[in-house]
């Protein structure tokens, strides 16, 4: 009888310690330092984010990917956050509405960088075994960049890829030209967006049939630099420097009349820019 | 016997280069023959659409009743709108072609404007019946025109692929029975839009180029212009700066100056208007370092300037963080109105905090009457307009461009419908609702 009771007993030890590994996740991931101390706003991007965002779903006030981005569903997160925790609603993270999310909820950050890092998709609620937790990797998603994000900032209206599409035909076209000139390439491309006389998408405006000599001659498939998205970039942010140009040529090799016809704007580097 | 076998290969190398070619010929022409079919498909697309383009419009001439006629407008918006496609994917970008482009673009504008109107309250006026008979009789003969062509093309076997050539090399081009055709319709169109007017209500609609509307005073010189760049950079004076004025394309004339720091390897550029030397944009090609500013401290740097430099009323509307760069945007905002015409967007260095690009284009551009009008409907009032299912976190009055191209006062509210976010705008005179906007600026990475 006495034996029994033993055997039962060691058996009720072994299925809570079971169970307490399984709730911590297995593994022994432990809470390690919170925030750095920047104060976090809408548009942040990196590890703050991402710490911010998988506290705010430790307690349920962020249902959202933890992607590292702080977009409009982690804004409201804060905002929901601050107001039920009696701090000001104003969807900045600073000093105390920082003390109070860590005082309130937890981190797992091996954990959570871990599965950015495989690109699994996962999520970070408290009181559910982290385990349960994960999907495994269904392709793609993985960290991109140096902030080690599984997300960006992308302009209205635009995707990375439109950007990166916009960034093969810059680099096609004016590789060898100075940043400026090349930001001036990429705003003709906008330009021809709005302009009645031309196609109304990207793709559109630039495999039109003869618009551009680095689509004919098959440059624009050569692989762009930084700096060519990082021309596309501005100029999709608002940086015309043409003047609202929607052509351009090379005096140099322009072969049509009609081109010097345009009413020319400016020049810059080799290539005129006009109307 | 060497002879024999030397001969043997020789043949064989020959019978294989032979077929090689054999074989290269025939993939150059398979592929020459998709490139012309592609062309073909596009070119009698457009004759097809062209064609209902017209008999559509015709309809929309005889129709009496307006339930029917705003269906019908938007089904010439819908035919205009392809027809402007399939000649976006013609070879003709060397061919001056953009005035039938311009009109296609305009039937499309014009009858998408008349359709989505509320036409038992505002049915369409005389200016704009007579606008209509003359796009019919227009549509006619560009119809005509094309079906020439495209009767000629048909029955001399005309290769698209010859069009583009001759385009391109500018031989002769006026030869080529397709350009010639081609050429007619752009005179023909170009005649029409010279005597076309489509009523007053189109006349908000062709996105004027207003030029700089808020840069008044006294035209500035070179030397001016480089004194007002050193004083807005805060350039030390080591600088060479070089400056060229605008040619005479430019809508309003302005400077452009390059910035040359003889110790830093990059470059700044910069726009100055010539009327009142107002900075139009500045951009520093810098390479940025490591980020050791926050964005909310990039935020506050960036409001410093501002109002170092005098811009009244502004606060930070949007922000974000694009590898080591904080791009923000400000707007105006005047006792709580928010003018988001009157928008000032900035990129602050992540390194050192520094100002590396400005752009006041579009606040330049907008002359918003002061004093702002007074709302005649209560927020309460706006609010009900709003799907019920939206939940408004946030609510002001905003002056907005709408889609006629006017400023209007407005009711904007910030909020949530499932997991998306929306802008709302809700005119504060009339109740219409003018814009509703999905706000997503987070994409997420697919590498």
């Amino acid at each position: 009888m006495v034996k029994k009771m033993q055997r039962n007993l060691s058996f009720i030890i072994l299925a809570v310690v079971l169970a307490v590994c399984l709730a911590i996740g297995g593994k022994p991931a432990e809470e390690v330092k919170a925030f750095s101390n920047q104060v976090i706003q809408r548009g942040a991007v990196g590890d703050d984010v991402i710490e911010l965002q998988a506290r705010l779903q430790y307690i349920g006030f962020y249902n959202g990917k933890i992607d590292g981005v702080f977009g409009w569903r982690t804004y409201w997160a804060v905002r929901n956050f601050q107001y039920e925790y009696g701090l000001p609603v104003d969807g900045l993270v600073g000093e105390s509405t920082k003390a109070k999310l860590v005082k309130a909820s937890k981190y797992y950050e091996q954990f959570v960088k871990e599965q950015i890092r495989k690109g699994n998709s996962f999520t970070h609620y408290g009181g559910v075994p982290l385990s349960q937790q994960v999907k495994e990797n269904r392709g793609g998603g993985a960290a991109n960049s140096a902030a080690g994000t599984t997300a960006s900032n992308v302009p209205k209206g635009f995707s990375q890829n439109d950007i990166q599409l916009m960034a093969n035909a810059v680099y096609g076209e004016a590789r060898g030209e100075p940043y400026i000139g090349q930001v001036a390439v990429a705003a003709v491309i906008l330009n021809r967006l709005e302009h009645p006389s031309f196609p109304d998408t990207i793709a559109g405006v630039i495999f039109q049939p003869g618009a551009f000599t680095a689509v004919a001659d098959g440059q624009i498939w050569l692989t762009p630099n930084e700096t060519a998205r990082k021309a596309v970039l501005d100029a999709i942010n608002g940086w015309d420097p043409t003047g609202g140009a929607i052509y351009y040529f090379n005096p140099e090799t322009a072969t049509s009349a009609w081109i010097w016809s345009r009413p020319q704007i400016k020049q810059i580097g080799k290539h005129i820019f006009c109307k | 016997m060497i002879r024999n076998i030397l001969i043997g290969v020789l043949a064989l190398g020959i019978a294989g280069t032979a077929y090689w070619g054999y074989r290269e010929h025939q993939e150059k022409n398979a592929v020459l023959i998709h490139a012309e079919n592609n062309y073909q498909r596009a070119f009698h697309d457009l004759t097809y659409q062209i064609d209902l383009l017209h008999d559509k419009i015709g309809t929309t001439l005889a129709m009496n009743s307006r339930a029917s006629l705003s269906p019908a407008l938007a089904e010439v918006w819908r035919i205009a709108s392809e027809a402007h496609a399939d000649v976006g994917q013609l070879p003709l970008s060397l061919l001056p072609f953009n005035k039938t482009q311009e009109f296609l673009a305009k039937i499309g504008e014009f009858s998408y404007r008349t359709a989505v109107r509320d036409l038992e309250k505002e049915p369409l006026t005389k200016d704009e019946y007579r606008a209509l008979q003359t796009l019919y009789k227009n549509a006619a003969n560009i119809q005509q025109e094309l079906r020439n062509v495209q009767h000629l093309v048909l029955k001399n076997n005309l290769r698209w692929m010859d069009v583009e050539l001759a385009l391109a090399t500018n031989d002769n081009p006026d030869d080529n029975i397709i350009i010639d055709g081609f050429k007619a319709v752009e005179k023909n169109v170009d005649s029409f839009s010279k005597s076309a007017d489509f009523g007053p209500a189109f006349v908000g609609l062709e996105k004027k180029e207003k030029g700089f509307v808020r840069a008044t005073g006294k035209p500035v010189s070179k030397a001016e212009a480089k004194r007002i760049a050193r004083s807005f950079l805060e350039l030390k004076g080591t600088e060479s700066i070089k400056v060229t004025a605008s040619g005479k394309g430019a809508d309003e004339r302005f400077y452009s100056l390059t910035i040359r720091d003889p110790k830093a390897k990059s470059e700044i550029y910069m726009d100055i208007t010539e009327k009142g030397g107002y900075p139009i944009w500045v951009l520093n090609s810098r390479p940025i370092k490591k980020q050791a500013i926050s964005l909310h401290e990039a935020a506050n740097r960036g409001m410093q300037f501002l109002r170092k430099h005098k811009f009244k009323n502004l606060e930070l509307y949007d922000s974000a963080q694009y590898d080591n760069i904080a791009l923000l945007t400000f707007v105006t905002n005047e006792n709580g109105i928010r003018i988001y015409p009157e928008t000032i967007k900035m990129k602050v260095a992540l390194d050192d905090g520094t100002i590396v690009g400005f752009s006041a284009r579009d606040y330049l551009a907008t002359s918003i009457q002061r004093p702002l009008p007074k709302p005649t409907l209560t927020a309460e009032q706006a609010r009900k307009k709003v799907n019920p299912n939206f939940k408004v976190m946030e609510q002001r009055q905003a002056v907005i461009t709408n889609d006629m191209n006017k400023q209007v006062l407005c009711y904007e509210f910030l909020g949530t419908l499932g997991e998306d976010t929306y802008q709302i705008f809700i005119n504060a005179n009339t109740g219409m609702e003018e814009n509703v906007e999905k706000l997503q600026s987070v994409e997420q990475s697919y590498s």
